[in-house]
């Protein structure tokens, strides 16, 4: 979904050609979504077949054989683009779900020690918000890839609260069942 | 990289006989110049006291404690005082300043307790507070600066003279998150520069800059967090 609005979005700025939509994609993505061209092209011709984008075959001599296929943004695809922006994004997936369903279970299951398994994931989320702010510190603080990162660091960040928060619900139904 | 604070098999006890109350047990920590060591855990779980003895605000019941290469346990009252007083600096989570003494007054205190030189501790002083980028705040009150400010003196405190390491608790407790943010880039940068710091802090985003983490739960490390492989001093 990301990848069709992120090129709807991109194409909103003018026409433009699948290799630098990949480009300023993950410009703008501060270089944390790598897309690969295939996946590019793929969605392009489903944004053309839905009639949100058209194309326009140009000729050039001087480059005869490489790809001059121009993307434009349609009527259509400015109106869904403009829903996009006007609509929230749905929270009702399931976030994280291996690791809550590894910590219920965790907590569930007698023969599972929960507080080492909690222990366990949260030297590593914390890992990876060490890795993540060290990035962010030497990164060029340009504003998509400063995002991007901060983005990161608070997922990381939650998710260590969210570790915190069962450890303490287990300490307090442990005390509870005592 | 020369190891600063060392904590060997270090526990406290509170009390005696079936009242004793363990507050740490056998924990082993180092912290090396250039080191920023996080310590995270619920309340209760022996953050605090680790720090207290790590500064030698209190005693441990056994193992050793060793600051700048020398045994807490081995001193006595007078000669732990001056020991705090030469390698030591603390930041708390507030009421660091004395609200009567100007932000280089402040600074300069440890070392004129020392025995230090009012001129030569004033030099050291506004040396330190060049470091915290609170130069041109050396003659305010405390209560002329902003939370952030007083905390950056606090730090500038810590480490003026020969001292360069820093038990800090909670630093960035009663700062807004940007502020806090500010005091944890400040200490990081310190550490950069040479000094060793041991932070305890209930926040992940502040701890995430350390270069290793460590987890307590009723007194003992249960896991850690390091930026280097395992293996890897």
């Amino acid at each position: 979904m990301s990848v069709r609005y992120g090129l709807l979005g991109l194409l909103s700025r003018g026409p433009a050609h699948g290799y630098a939509l990949r480009a300023e994609f993950e410009a703008a993505t501060g270089a944390t979504w790598p897309l690969n061209i295939g996946q590019v092209y793929s969605t392009l011709a489903r944004l053309e077949r839905d009639g949100l984008i058209s194309t326009k075959d140009e000729t050039d001599d001087a480059e005869a054989g490489l790809e001059r296929r121009r993307y434009h943004l349609t009527v259509s695809g400015l109106e869904e683009l403009r829903r996009w922006f006007a609509t929230p994004v749905p929270r009702d997936a399931p976030p994280r779900s291996e690791l809550v369903v590894k910590v219920i279970l965790a907590l569930m299951l007698p023969e599972v020690d929960a507080r080492r398994v909690l222990d366990v994931q949260r030297a590593a989320s914390m890992r990876s918000l060490q890795v993540l702010t060290q990035l962010r510190g030497s990164a060029s603080s340009d504003m998509a890839t400063s995002l991007a990162a901060d983005a990161a660091i608070f997922g990381a960040e939650a998710e260590i609260r969210w570790l915190e928060h069962c450890e303490a619900k287990l300490v307090q139904s442990k005390r509870g069942a005592s | 990289m020369t190891t600063v604070l060392e904590l060997r098999e270090v526990g406290r006890v509170h009390g005696h006989g079936t009242l004793a109350v363990t507050a740490l047990r056998a924990v082993s920590l180092t912290v090396a110049t250039g080191e920023l060591v996080a310590v995270m855990g619920p309340s209760g779980s022996g953050k605090s006291t680790l720090l207290n003895l790590a500064g030698g605000l209190d005693r441990a019941t056994s193992g050793e404690v060793i600051v700048a290469g020398t045994a807490l346990s081995v001193l006595g009252p007078p000669a732990l005082a001056a020991l705090r007083r030469s390698s030591v600096g603390y930041v708390f989570q507030e009421l660091n300043l004395v609200g009567g003494l100007t932000a280089a007054e402040n600074v300069a205190l440890p070392l004129e307790l020392d025995g230090v030189s009012a001129r030569k501790a004033r030099l050291a002083a506004l040396d330190a507070l060049q470091l915290v980028a609170l130069g041109a705040s050396a003659d305010r009150f405390p209560d002329e600066l902003s939370g952030g400010e007083q905390q950056r003196v606090a730090i500038a405190r810590a480490l003026v003279g020969p001292r360069h390491l820093i038990l800090a608790d909670e630093p960035t407790g009663a700062l807004d998150s940007v502020t806090g943010q500010d005091i944890i880039t400040l200490l990081r940068r310190r550490c950069d520069d040479g000094a060793a710091v041991l932070l305890v802090t209930h926040e992940p985003r502040y701890a995430a800059w350390a270069d290793r983490v460590v987890f307590l739960r009723d007194g003992s490390v249960v896991e850690s967090a390091s930026m280097n492989p395992v293996g890897e001093p």
